[in-house]
């Protein structure tokens, strides 16, 4: 049998196919984006090179507002750490704790995750409509007028408006994650701790947290990358508008490559969202190591 | 102190079930202003049932606004992906845990960074490479990149799986007669049924729900999804809400159906996706 697992041209062929298809839409494609990033082209037509043009303009241009929508990511991505990932831990502890129903709270906790954004975006927009929306019907009906807004078509409010269904969104995912990191915590641990009197909330401070770290740590990282990455919700409430007010990188992206065909610019937002995505994935995975030593 | 606790947990109850109805709304909210007429929507009757059940709103959206049409599109490209992205990894799987070679940690780890990697990296280099093959709106646009991104996760599931097979039955097999290939059907795929329903459903939901490549691969209407489908609709019907409420309960009944018979699989497949990693 060993000699038949050895067989190179098989162990060739099983992998093959996966080499392919990693490598022709995931691996090389890096490196053309990064290519592409140096020139000016309109995606037919001659490339003219010019070196890291693009980039520089990204970051001292004005009128781009590449800057503002990078800020805008980020401050998704704090807000889904400090916010977004509390309120799902709150709730997988307290769904840990053998609470009655607790499998339906967690069906339904978990559902908007599995809702095409695209949906939940459009119904946002009519929750949003100035006229008819139900939250200003709302705040009519209870007298407060005045509160009433348009709130995505003004830019005060525009980005804030924005937030709230994406933190909503995926709280039930990283809830789900970290229930199955409180479930798996060993009984014998959380009744020793019970039997030395401690409460509920030392429990939760001194046993669970800290077996449960690991699921934390992939929780930030997947709430920080995929806040760098947002798109799908952005682009179906306001497509980065009014005035840049809730731009991200990925719709400004989007823009740059088929609204206005400067590939080496759009090239450009990529690789920077490539290199952001593994920086803070490392730099996460770093935080988490010093803090365990 | 008893009581305190007793307080403490009406609280967190109270608390659950707030963010229950929080869940929960939009979704009902959804259901019933789709089957409502404007004059209901926008006054007489915002929140209640509707008080005459408008089915017409769902004929014009499978009608007038193609949702038929997407939601075929949707399927025909997710079986695909779920078909592709299976069979590559599962053999991609069986070369890097079964057969014997230098490496395979190195290979293994390499697939491993797809996990990071997102999908803006692709964006103009495919869009190029497809439009060069004239393969820009063809169902190919979708499955390929579908595939693609879906792979590391299938790997990372079916390694876990494809470990807890003893190797005594490759053994087995081959003393009576099985070559790689025979091992690899009759003996390795049936066994990793288990991994198959995990991956199957978590690709399924991935592309089931993928707006960025669907929108821009694909421009002719005839062949949207239906996360682009429901979009393009919204955008023509702006003043009547009816057709577009009923457009988004078909493009989310069928996973919402699928979750109530099959939740606790579909959570397992999102942790397993996750956490393993």
């Amino acid at each position: 049998m060993k000699k038949l697992y050895s067989n190179k041209w098989l162990i060739l062929i099983f992998l093959l196919p996966a080499l392919i298809l990693f490598c022709g839409v995931l691996i090389a494609p890096i490196g053309a984006s990064f290519y592409f990033s140096l020139f000016n082209w309109k995606g037919i037509g001659p490339m003219k090179f010019i070196g890291l043009e693009n980039y520089k303009e990204l970051f001292t241009s004005n009128s781009i507002g590449f800057l503002k929508a990078l800020g805008n990511a980020l401050i998704l991505a704090a807000l889904s750490v400090f916010i977004q990932l509390p309120l799902a831990l709150a709730l997988a502890l307290a769904l840990g704790k053998k609470i009655k129903g607790e499998r339906t709270f967690l069906a339904v906790y978990f559902m908007p995750v599995l809702i095409s954004t695209v949906v939940i975006g459009q119904l946002w927009l009519k929750i949003y409509n100035p006229d008819y929306g139900i939250l200003n019907v709302f705040l009519r009906s209870i007298g407060l007028e005045s509160w009433a807004k348009i709130w995505l078509g003004t830019k005060q409010t525009a980005f804030g408006a924005v937030l709230v269904p994406i933190l909503w969104q995926y709280v039930g995912y990283h809830m789900l994650l970290l229930y199955a990191g409180v479930k798996s915590v060993p009984p014998e641990l959380l009744e020793a701790g019970m039997l030395d009197g401690a409460s509920n909330w030392q429990i939760n401070r001194y046993i669970v947290l800290p077996s449960i770290k690991p699921i934390i740590r992939i929780s930030v990282i997947f709430a920080v990358t995929g806040s760098l990455k947002s798109f799908d919700m952005i682009y179906v409430l306001t497509n980065g508008g009014p005035m840049h007010a809730t731009e991200v990188p990925s719709t400004l992206m989007i823009s740059m490559l088929f609204l206005r065909n400067r590939y080496g610019m759009g090239s450009a937002i990529a690789v920077i969202l490539i290199l952001l995505c593994f920086g803070f994935a490392l730099l996460i995975n770093l935080i988490f190591r010093e803090s365990e030593e | 102190m008893r009581n305190n606790s007793k307080a403490i947990r009406i609280i967190i109850y109270v608390g659950l079930v707030f963010w229950l109805l929080v869940n929960l709304f939009p979704v009902y909210w959804m259901f019933t202003f789709s089957l409502k007429s404007n004059a209901e929507i926008f006054g007489e009757n915002v929140v209640g049932l509707p008080r005459e059940w408008l089915w017409s709103n769902y004929a014009t959206a499978l009608k007038t606004g193609n949702m038929g049409r997407y939601f075929l599109n949707s399927a025909i490209v997710a079986v695909a992906t779920i078909i592709i992205t299976l069979l590559v990894a599962l053999m991609a799987t069986f070369a890097l845990t079964r057969m014997i070679w230098k490496r395979q940690k190195k290979m293994n780890r390499f697939f491993m960074l797809g996990l990071t990697i997102p999908i803006h990296a692709s964006i103009v280099p495919v869009y190029v490479t497809l439009s060069r093959l004239h393969l820009l709106n063809t169902y190919f646009a979708l499955i390929i990149p579908y595939s693609a991104f879906s792979l590391s996760m299938g790997i990372l599931v079916c390694t876990g799986f494809m470990n807890e097979i003893p190797r005594e039955l490759d053994e087995a097999a081959c003393i009576d007669g099985c070559g790689t290939w025979g091992v690899f059907w009759r003996i390795i795929v049936p066994l990793m049924k288990p991994a198959v329903a995990t991956v199957g459903i978590y690709t399924f939901l991935q592309c089931w729900n993928e707006l960025m490549f669907a929108n821009i691969f694909i421009s002719k209407s005839d062949l949207r999804t239906l996360p682009v489908g429901v979009q393009a609709l919204s955008g023509q019907y702006t003043t009547e809400w009816g057709p577009i409420g009923a457009a988004l309960v078909l493009a989310t009944f069928p996973m919402l159906f699928i979750y109530i018979f099959l939740s606790k699989k579909i959570q397992d497949s999102f942790i397993a996706g996750a956490i393993k990693g």
